[in-house]
């Protein structure tokens, strides 16, 4: 698949702007703050209903206007699909595929996949648990309708039930038929979530494996170690007997909620002793990973964005990273650097139709000296 | 929107704070109202007076109502034994328009969801064990139909309404959920199409 165009009205820093790419390689070059990071998030909100860096919608409309719109025509397969994302301040976001407008935003989520590579972003590895199961169901729900289903319906019961929680601590009374509806959904969803994130971690952890092997000159073993207590055999038990401690912490204490990904090298946590290098290496082989599995089971190139990636890596890195866009490993590419004639350099020694745009304070030219 | 009058806008204003009414339609509506004789304006405005003073819910199922106990509790050829529960008044009118139901109602005044406060108290949960548990003999309930919506609140309301109901020895039944008539299996979304698959029927070539 690729993106043929995108047209951006009042997004971030730009007014009105109209690009067309390469379904190759396309190269945003552009001082710091010129908005070129600003366009692999718009590409970004066509694929995946929402920008990757600022999660409220508002603050993506540009300084003292009160919309944005960005457009774009992809082609999927020799398929044309017209994607439109119209956010106004104060309602509701719109989503429209083709000219009909999405109910729900969920729906669009798999059928655009798109990858962001941004190796200084090793908030992955170094914070809590929430980011890296984001990480993971933000890609099992790009995979699996049926996990993303079982998702929103296990965050919607786990809020009714942290109200209900609320209820009873202000009422001093504890209510266990009318909590009962709510443990038995969190208990059957826990468990089938848990499940499926157990067989998902079979199939990713092989190609993590490879692909940091691929970046790294190391010969560290690494692995993922999925921690949960949901799929134990007494969990509904241990749920229960829980009970108590949600009472008095008026929140939901078991759960899939509570479950990490842990990334160890060398059988230790890569958050508390892996070098620099190291987590960058793996951060990388994270998102590679994710894009083979995506190939896998969609049978269609992700989308690749890559954020700074010549200036935050070392040059062993890069050219391993070149190396796999050389051999076409990748489909539609997306790259930002500050520096045109480095990025020039090591992209025009690949066989490969790369256009690049000059960013300007919110401008978009065609850049070809 | 600037009005030429005060009187207008005024009228503007309260009409189009009803549901489904923009400004544009109330001005249509009040400038058609304005063409009428007067007598049209009094009749409305005396119908609706009249209607938030005077109209009552039904003591028994909760249904609005001109009297104490509604036309349909009272029914003579109503079956007392199967009551029918629904979230709202419009359901009762949906089920009624179908000619299909023969027994009485249930109005719970809405389904439970602790994250907008709304619990068993604040909703005619409790009247309806009432009415299971005092029923006289001769009009004992069998069964109790959850007519709720398909919505995560409306199974969380029906499990709960379920548990209680079995300690009291009642029959719980639900709607049927799957394909509209007429509708075409691939544009069926795929939650309503497995849960069809799961919950099939027999088939009676009758
Ligand atoms: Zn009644």
């Amino acid at each position: 698949m690729h993106l043929k165009n995108i047209r951006l009205q009042q997004f971030k820093n730009y007014g009105k702007a109209k690009v067309q790419f390469s379904k190759e390689i396309n190269c945003f070059v552009g001082i710091n703050g010129s908005g070129k990071t600003n366009l692999l998030d718009a590409i970004h909100y066509l694929c995946l209903t929402k920008s990757a860096i600022n999660p409220q919608d508002n603050f993506n409309i540009r300084h003292e206007d009160s919309f944005f719109t960005v457009f774009g025509d992809f082609d999927v397969e020799g398929k044309e699909i017209e994607i439109r994302c119209i956010v106004e301040a104060g309602k509701k976001k719109q989503l429209i595929q083709n000219g009909k407008a999405y109910d729900k935003m969920s729906e669009h989520i798999g059928l655009l996949p798109v990858v962001m590579i941004a190796p200084d972003d090793t908030s992955l590895i170094k914070d809590g648990s929430e980011e890296r199961r984001k990480f993971f169901d933000n890609m099992l729900c790009q995979l699996d309708r049926q996990y993303l289903n079982s998702l929103v319906r296990y965050q919607h019961f786990l809020k009714q039930r942290n109200a209900l929680l609320k209820q009873f601590a202000d009422s001093g009374k504890w209510n266990s038929q009318l909590i009962e509806p709510y443990d038995l959904e969190i208990i059957k969803l826990s468990k089938k979530i848990s499940e499926m994130r157990k067989v998902f971690i079979q199939e990713y952890e092989p190609l993590l494996i490879s692909h940091y092997k691929t970046i790294s000159d190391d010969q560290e073993q690494i692995g993922i170690r999925y921690d949960t207590h949901c799929s134990d055999a007494d969990f509904e038990s241990v749920f229960r007997s829980s009970a108590k401690r949600d009472y008095l912490l008026k929140r939901t204490n078991m759960g899939i909620h509570k479950d990490d990904f842990i990334f160890h090298i060398d059988e230790y946590p890569i958050k508390k002793f892996g070098s620099q290098g190291q987590q960058k290496s793996f951060v990388i082989a994270l998102k590679l990973a994710q894009f083979m599995i995506f190939l896998s089971h969609k049978q269609t190139k992700p989308i690749l964005l890559l954020d700074d990636i010549f200036d935050k890596l070392d040059d062993s890195r890069i050219s391993k990273l070149m190396n796999l866009v050389a051999d076409h490993q990748f489909g539609q590419l997306f790259i930002t650097d500050a520096r045109p004639e480095r990025s020039k350099g090591i992209l025009g020694e690949i066989d490969a139709d790369s256009r690049f745009f000059m960013i300007e304070n919110g401008t978009v030219t065609n850049w070809n000296q | 929107m600037n009005f030429p009058s005060k009187l207008i806008e005024d009228a503007v204003n309260e009409i189009s704070r009803l549901p489904g009414i923009g400004k544009k339609t109330a001005l249509r509506l009040v400038l058609h109202l304005l063409k009428q004789k007067e007598n049209v304006t009094e009749d409305l405005s005396q119908a609706l007076l009249a209607l938030r003073k005077d109209i009552k819910y039904c003591s028994k199922c909760h249904n609005v109502s001109d009297e104490t106990v509604c036309s349909i509790c009272k029914g003579l050829k109503r079956d007392k034994s199967i009551i029918c529960v629904v979230e709202d008044i419009p359901d009762v009118l949906a089920i009624e328009n179908t000619s299909q139901y023969q027994g009485l109602y249930h109005v719970l005044g809405g389904v439970i969801s602790p994250m907008q406060g709304i619990g068993p108290d604040e909703l005619k949960i409790e009247s309806l064990f009432e009415r299971v548990r005092i029923a006289p003999d001769d009009e004992k309930v069998q069964e109790v139909i959850l007519a709720l919506p398909a919505t995560m609140e409306g199974d969380t309301t029906a499990f709960y309404i379920t548990r209680q109901l079995k300690d009291l020895g009642v029959k719980v039944s639900t709607i049927a959920r799957g394909i509209p008539v007429g509708g075409e299996l691939e544009y069926t979304d795929e939650v309503t199409l497995g849960r069809s698959i799961l919950t099939r029927v027999n088939y009676s070539a009758d």
